[in-house]
């Protein structure tokens, strides 16, 4: 069987250029480094010259034999800055302890593109990065074929090693490297084949945990830089609200104040939001400042908004046709008409917060003409635009340093804390690190949108679906339209219903439509944006529609998958991981006393085919335990790192539970009412479940990511196993809207 | 401003703040202690657990003015070289995602294992309720726990359970 081999375009000036998947480039070049520390073959930028020592490379191999390898991408938790490099060090083949990560800059040129989000990160990169490891594989094992003067064919590499079969030679790559940079970058390089990997799919831990485990500075909020100042940033407690006057001259009087000042901002909500800085020379300082900063705002035409009304305008919108169709299939209303049973379900659920455990910070330096900045964002590039937009600061003059995220789940894809501490850097005569406060970070997130669904759906005298139908009704913001259209309310990030829904294009009568709320609260991706909810409630109701007919919900489900009428939805994969899920977990519902209980539900997102049971105990008091969840994923051909990619699961499992338990914010008066975690309460230990399994179903498809697909399914499964128990249904989040309690 | 000197990590160390001045950011922004970490402000989320005489405290609900003599000890003092029976299974069970709250998760873990050297899962829940960990790392958070506490018994390294692949550790 011949080799995967890599090809592509070559350059002989001693660089070659591979296209990225994700868009840019990705450049990868060889060259020989001088100077004290020895001989390197190094990755440079190919736009730098081939004589000139660049430190933004992908792989760097000392003279020692230390490999150092680049982490192109933002690292919030997801755990990149270890996944990625080990597939260049498995093309490479070397030993995983001579490897040092470090973490590149923002350079798309580079790198490629550098964002993290949509679980994009391992598909986009995947196929690249072995080629970058397998092309300075042939070049190190060229090396030495020459130096000995043997048939290349003739050597095979181990551990950061060549060796030459049939003597005892051996060279180590650290004593090649010299050689190896003066040599032409083959046109292609085999890969390995995936039987021989040695470190792919193995428990590899994560790069940074010695020094996450001792304390060492590695996040954003950890920046320190000489002559440092501290800025907190106050804004409107209703989103788009202006600043009409402050106080600063008091403010200004305060103990360790520097400035205060105001920024006028941008009128939407995307771009840099009216406020009041103070800048003080240590974070309490700011912080104690702050206390005494009094601002008149001018609130807008928001500043009545309420979730309540939202609620009550959502209803009776549901009377009404929706405002655009999402899908249709056949004659719904006559198939629910003709059904032997129907049921009709209001599900809904709130505006929620990412609450990223570091809140949102951003150290900035201007000067110059200058701007460097320090953030933990999960779209570097992002917030350099928006410094080139805002500030009128080109790009060439921008340098972004990507520190390590406390957290991401789409909350750093937005670069409001970005824009906010470059805009104030620009106005102090020092590097000044913003950092939110934790109800800043409450009130002024991205959130992911509530929604409402009215559903209606009906089964035959032999229990099969035969008709489904939904009305959706969402929130939308006013917009700049695209390419100069007129601005139009548009649905927040995740806030649209994909017309492919599941069971959209499964069912012969099926139809939703949409309408949508016009409010001006910030909505953003929250990890999975969407399917987080939408997965609750199809599996949900899908469930209800089971029970109803008196079946089994996984056969129903089976049945569902096994009578696909169009689209792209890949139902055979699903099937494979609902019957490796129903295999490993023993689905057998029947067994459960009454209060506990069996559920099961499926999702695709991100690429992902994920499917879980979960078994629950709810007491007589309606007290929740989730007991076990098991969990069938099918995320292509390769897992990286099997210890980061049940790492990825078990939180999902267990932030979908949180989310659904417990999460909820209310919007009163324009604003959000929560402050702080004592009236916004997360998931904590007590209720983990006791026992989490991840499996992998490994199929022939293309190796895609974990950081989100996991999660949609968690909530419905263990909905459907409280179902399961108690014969109460969970159609509201957070779970306490639903009196569990049975007797 | 007031001038304090406080014992932290066996090191006397003077500093000049607002006597109002949690401890938290004392160490933060003072002292060049960044691994206690800032989450809530408001005591809810333990990413600033520290050691007060051994007692796991939230710095950033406890001022300056209040520490005295007392001993404070922060992760950067739970060992010298990462040695600590927890922080050795944290990197064997590779608990941590995003890693934030870790530090405060230790503290307390630590705390506990001094009290409790065998503890149960009801012991470890009842711990470590008060600290949060937003990736939900917490089914490994209990198994290191553990691991740490056969670490201990045994002294010896080898894990209890899956082996995992160490690096040299990554550099930002």
């Amino acid at each position: 069987m011949s080799l995967p081999t890599l090809s592509g375009p070559i350059d002989r000036r001693n660089f070659l250029r591979f296209s990225a998947l994700g868009g840019g480039a990705l450049v990868l070049g060889f060259y020989l480094k001088s100077g004290a520390s020895g001989a390197a073959a190094e990755v440079v930028n190919a736009s730098a010259g081939a004589t000139e020592f660049s430190p933004n490379a992908f792989i760097r191999i000392a003279a020692n034999g230390t490999v150092t390898l680049m982490s192109k991408q933002p690292e919030i938790g997801q755990g990149i800055k270890t996944s990625l490099p080990m597939i260049i060090a498995e093309e490479l083949d070397v030993n995983w302890k001579d490897v040092v990560v470090q973490q590149a800059d923002l350079n798309q040129q580079l790198y490629g593109n550098q964002s993290a989000g949509g679980s994009t990160s391992t598909p986009n990169n995947y196929d690249n990065f072995h080629k970058l490891g397998a092309t300075a594989h042939a070049m190190l094992v060229e090396a030495a074929a020459q130096t000995w003067g043997v048939p290349a064919g003739e050597c095979s590499t181990e551990g950061g090693a060549v060796l030459h079969r049939g003597s005892s030679k051996s060279l180590k790559y650290g004593e090649l490297v010299a050689k190896a940079a003066t040599l032409p970058v083959p046109a292609s390089a085999p890969l390995k084949n995936p039987k021989d990997y040695k470190l792919l799919g193995t428990r590899v831990g994560g790069v940074d945990n010695p020094k996450i485990v001792t304390g060492q500075p590695l996040f954003g909020i950890d920046t320190k830089l000489p002559g440092m100042l501290y800025a907190v940033y106050e804004k409107c407690p209703v989103f788009g609200g202006k600043v009409v006057s402050a106080n600063l001259d008091q403010v200004k009087a305060l103990p360790g104040v520097k400035d205060a000042f105001v920024l006028e901002g941008t009128t939407n909500t995307a771009g840099l939001s009216p406020g009041v800085a103070i800048v003080a020379d240590s974070t309490w300082a700011a912080f104690s400042a702050r206390k005494q900063l009094k601002v008149t705002w001018d609130e807008g035409k928001f500043a009545n908004d309420s979730w309540d009304a939202f609620s009550a305008k959502a209803k009776e919108l549901s009377a009404q046709p929706g405002h655009t169709q999402v899908h249709k299939d056949g004659d719904v209303d006559t198939a629910l008409a003709g059904a032997a049973q129907t049921i009709t379900a209001e599900y809904s659920y709130p505006f929620i917060s990412h609450l990223s455990i570091e809140p949102q910070n951003c150290t900035a330096h201007f000067k110059d003409g200058k701007m460097e900045i320090w953030a933990p964002s999960q779209s570097p590039a992002g917030g350099n635009g928006m410094i080139t937009q805002l500030l009128g600061i080109p790009a060439a003059n921008i340098t972004v340093h990507m520190m390590r995220a406390g957290g991401g789940f789409g909350r750093r894809l937005t670069s409001d804390f970005i824009i906010e501490a470059a805009a104030i850097a620009q106005k102090v005569p020092a590097p000044v690190k913003l950092t939110w406060s934790r109800e800043d970070d409450l009130h002024h997130d991205q959130f992911r949108a509530g929604g409402f669904h009215f559903l209606k759906g009906g089964i035959d005298a032999n229990g099969k679906i035969v008709g489904w139908k939904n009305h959706f009704v969402t929130f939308g913001s006013m917009r700049p339209g695209r390419d100069g259209a007129a601005p139009s309310v548009q649905t927040g990030s995740g806030g649209a219903l994909q017309k492919d829904q599941f069971p959209a294009m499964f069912l012969d009568n099926y139809f939703a439509e949409q309408s949508v709320m016009e409010c001006n609260i910030p909505m953003g991706p929250w990890r999975a944006p969407g399917n987080n909810v939408f997965s609750f409630v199809m599996q949900s109701f899908i469930d209800e529609l089971a029970h109803a007919a008196g079946r089994d919900p996984l056969e129903v489900r089976l049945e569902l998958l096994s009578q696909k009428k169009s689209g792209n939805y890949d139902a055979a994969r699903m099937l494979g991981v609902t019957k490796l899920v129903a295999e490993k977990a023993g689905w057998n519902p029947k067994r459960f006393a009454k209060g506990q209980g069996q559920g099961i539900a499926f999702h695709f997102s991100h690429q992902g085919f994920i499917a879980m049971v979960a078994e629950v105990t709810v007491s007589k008091e309606g007290q929740l335990k989730v007991d076990r969840v098991v969990a069938a994923c099918d995320v292509g051909a390769q897992i990286v790192n099997l210890s980061g990619a049940e790492n990825q699961v078990e939180g999902s499992i267990v932030d979908g539970l949180g989310t659904m338990m417990f999460q909820e914010l209310n919007i009163e008066r324009g604003r959000i009412v929560q402050n702080n975690m004592t009236e916004y309460p997360m998931i904590r230990i007590t209720d983990a479940p006791t026992k989490i399994e991840v499996h992998f179903l490994r199929t022939n498809n293309k190796t895609t990511g974990l950081g989100e697909p996991a999660l949609p399914p968690v909530a419905p499964a263990i909905g459907n196993a409280i179902f399961a128990a108690t014969g109460k249904r969970v159609r509201q989040f957070p779970i306490s809207r639903t009196d569990l309690r049975w007797s | 401003m007031s001038k304090y000197t406080l014992n932290v990590n066996g090191q006397a160390r003077s500093v000049d703040v607002a006597s109002d001045t949690p401890l938290l950011w004392v160490l933060r922004d003072s002292l060049e202690l960044a691994g206690t970490k800032f989450g809530c402000g408001v005591g809810k989320c333990g990413a600033c657990t520290v050691h007060l005489t051994g007692v796991p405290t939230r710095s950033c609900m406890t001022s300056v003015s209040t520490v005295g003599r007392k001993q404070v000890v922060t992760i950067e003092g739970l060992s010298t070289d990462g040695s600590h029976p927890l922080q050795k299974a944290w990197c064997e069970l590779d608990v941590a995602q995003c890693g934030y709250c870790q530090a405060g998760q230790i503290m307390t873990a630590a705390a506990l294992l001094k009290e409790t050297p065998k503890p149960t899962d009801q012991d470890i829940d009842d711990a470590m309720d008060g600290n949060l960990c937003r990736c939900a790392t917490y089914l490994r958070i209990r198994a290191g726990i553990k691991l740490a506490a056969e670490i201990s018994a045994t002294a010896a390294t080898a894990p209890g359970g899956k082996p995992l692949v160490t690096t040299k550790g990554g550099q930002q």
